[in-house]
């Protein structure tokens, strides 16, 4: 289970109280240019990349930094973006609450398929995961209140805490914006919590973490259950954001695609699957009139990472400054 | 008693049969998993890729080269089978030291490139393939009428499902090829070639997907995406059968294949669903699988 051992156990994480100056200066650099972003880019497609980096980095403290692979997130994703579009749009909630209910719903999602897929490990993990998914893609495809083929559309947009509207693309973008940062912060602060450290523990040594007296299971299903609400986070956003919650987003296709985001950037990074995502995302953005070719594209880019790659963009970036990045 | 539950004997039969030839197709695709899982310690996410590939290559060497059926019958595995054989020398072989689960994300890959070169070439509306002229028709089996291309695929699949079981648990080579699956190093040292064993193997494996694609080819229409979908449900079936027994693996795929065929008759809208829901009790009562060896 120790997939990203090799890459990352090269450059050390920092065990210094707080957040490391290099980290800062990025984090802060990053939320400058995203805080003017909206008005030099499209803002739906900077909408878009934001909630998919917030997916890649729900799915990378999975694998990154629990070492495990699960090739269902699709599954948490598109679930809660169902739940978010049906709140927002039956119930008449707000884009807060909204977002809120898919969230626990993939939370919830995710705390019962990671109960029964930490029972094996490895390889199975990969295909239990994997099948539930589908499960869920299959009742998502039945039910009645996903709307089967056309899925939940028109969803509206509401005024967030009932007050203010974000019909405006650019005040819906702040929203955006807010969630999905705060969700990776979120992120980084578990990683680098004493709950963050038992994970790297389990990750490079299982039986060691065992027999130091770790519920190890407790920890697996713990972080299976966060990752799986922070990708039910991105997925309601982006329900939010699209006014739509379709049979796409619950696609196993998906969940290969957040896998590549985060080999891509860099597993068990911080910045990686955040870079992986903006790359995979405005790549399907200029390559979406040639169809097939962007599967056969990012088919390549998989074999290409996997065989030449492994480290990711952020992977190497970060060997040769040695520094964790 | 088949009229108290309201289901009149063709009706459940009619499924029955087409919940055994879907298992026909589990069994063949998840024998060949299991063969190659053994040996090579991967999960080959490229077997639903290479089953409709094996579709494709009979479609081709009909409509290209008109070569009919029954050789397809052969040459589209073998076909397959070097390819697979070609991918496993240029790549796979390269992950063997490391984790397993980057042969499951290259293996990914190289199923999205082949399913999106077929897609770009060859569209998602699917390519007819006639039954071959001596397996049109049916037989009227007097509670039934059972077509013969049918009755063709499951005999098909006995055949090879029990061929496979027989060579690799009695025959010498089989012998070989489990000595090498237990400790490859030592195998090794007894002067078999192991690197060529788990080429061929591989070969093999993929062979049999190439197989069930041409077997699938008359039934369903041959289609890029056809092997998609078909292979997660194969993943389930491995995981409720366990990997660890190549028996386990052929029966587990017929028996999954009839129980869906059931749960069609009886509650229609669970038959999409009703192998996972096996899967999630399975891993709750014997998580190894019903024919694996506990970890």
């Amino acid at each position: 289970m120790a997939m990203a051992e090799k890459t990352t156990a090269t450059v050390p994480v920092s065990q210094t109280a707080g957040m490391p100056r290099l980290h800062k200066i990025i984090f802060a650099v990053l939320l400058a240019v995203l805080l003017v972003l909206p008005f030099f880019v499209y803002p739906v497609f900077a909408m878009k990349v934001m909630c998919f980096a917030l997916f890649a980095a729900a799915f990378n403290l999975l694998l990154g930094f629990g070492g495990l692979l699960s090739f269902g997130h699709a599954a948490y994703f598109g679930g809660a973006s169902y739940v978010a579009a049906h709140a927002a749009k039956v119930w008449g909630l707000t884009p807060e609450l909204s977002v809120l209910c898919g969230a626990a719903a993939a939370g919830v999602l995710g705390f019962a398929i990671g109960s029964l897929a930490i029972r094996r490990q490895g390889i199975y993990f990969a295909m239990v995961t994997l099948a539930f998914a589908q499960m869920v893609y299959f009742v998502a495809l039945q039910a009645e209140f996903t709307g089967g083929e056309d899925g939940i559309q028109s969803v509206p947009r509401g005024d967030l805490f009932g007050v203010i509207s974000l019909q405006n693309n650019i005040a819906l973008y702040f929203f955006v914006l807010a969630v999905t940062f705060g969700g990776i912060l979120f992120l980084y602060r578990i990683v680098h919590s004493p709950f963050g450290q038992v994970l790297k523990a389990i990750r490079e040594n299982e039986p060691r973490a065992v027999s130091l007296g770790y519920d190890v299971n407790r920890y697996k299903i713990i972080v299976f259950t966060l990752s799986a609400t922070m990708a039910g986070v991105a997925g309601a956003t982006k329900s939010q954001v699209f006014q739509l919650a379709s049979l796409t987003d619950v696609h196993w296709s998906m969940s290969g695609e957040v896998v590549l985001m985060t080999l891509l950037g860099g597993m068990g990074t911080i910045f990686g699957p955040l870079l992986g995502a903006g790359i995979i995302v405005t790549m399907q953005n200029y390559l979406a009139t040639f169809g097939a070719w962007v599967t056969i594209i990012q088919g390549v880019i998989f074999v290409i990472g996997v065989l030449a790659f492994r480290e990711g963009i952020i992977g190497v970036l970060s060997r040769w400054l040695k520094k964790p990045l | 008693m088949f009229e108290l539950l309201g289901i009149s004997p063709p009706v459940l039969m009619g499924q029955l049969l087409l919940g055994l030839i879907n298992g026909s197709f589990y069994a063949v695709l998840s024998l060949g998993l299991a063969v190659i899982f053994g040996l090579l310690n991967i999960i080959n996410f490229a077997h639903g890729a290479l089953y409709m590939m094996g579709a494709f290559v009979a479609w081709m060497l009909l409509n290209y080269v008109g070569i009919g059926y029954w050789p397809a019958l052969i040459l589209a595995p073998i076909i397959v089978g070097a390819f697979g054989i070609l991918l496993e020398r240029t790549m796979l072989s390269r992950l063997y030291h490391l984790d397993h689960l980057y042969g499951l994300l290259l293996t990914f890959g190289l199923a999205l490139i082949i399913q999106g070169l077929f897609r770009n070439y060859y569209g998602i509306s699917g390519l007819p393939y006639q039954i071959p002229e001596v397996l049109s028709g049916g037989q009227n089996l007097g509670f039934m009428f059972l077509p013969n291309y049918r009755g063709w695929v499951v005999v098909a699949s006995i055949i090879v499902c029990f061929g496979t079981w027989f060579m690799i648990e009695k025959t010498r080579l089989g012998a070989y090829l489990r000595a090498a699956t237990e400790n490859p190093v030592l195998v090794g040292a007894f002067g078999v070639n192991v690197p060529l064993m788990i080429m061929l193997t591989y070969g093999f494996g993929v062979a049999l997907a190439g197989f069930a694609g041409v077997l699938a080819a008359p039934i369903y229409s041959v289609n890029p995406n056809m092997g998609a979908d078909l292979i997660i449900v194969v993943f389930a079936v491995v995981v409720i059968g366990g990997m660890g027994s190549i028996m386990g693996a052929i029966l587990t795929g017929y028996l999954l294949g009839i129980i869906e065929g059931l749960t069609r008759v009886f509650y229609p809208e669970g038959s999409a669903v009703v192998i996972f829901v096996i899967m999630a009790i399975v891993l709750m009562i014997k998580p190894e699988g019903l024919f694996g060896r506990p970890a």
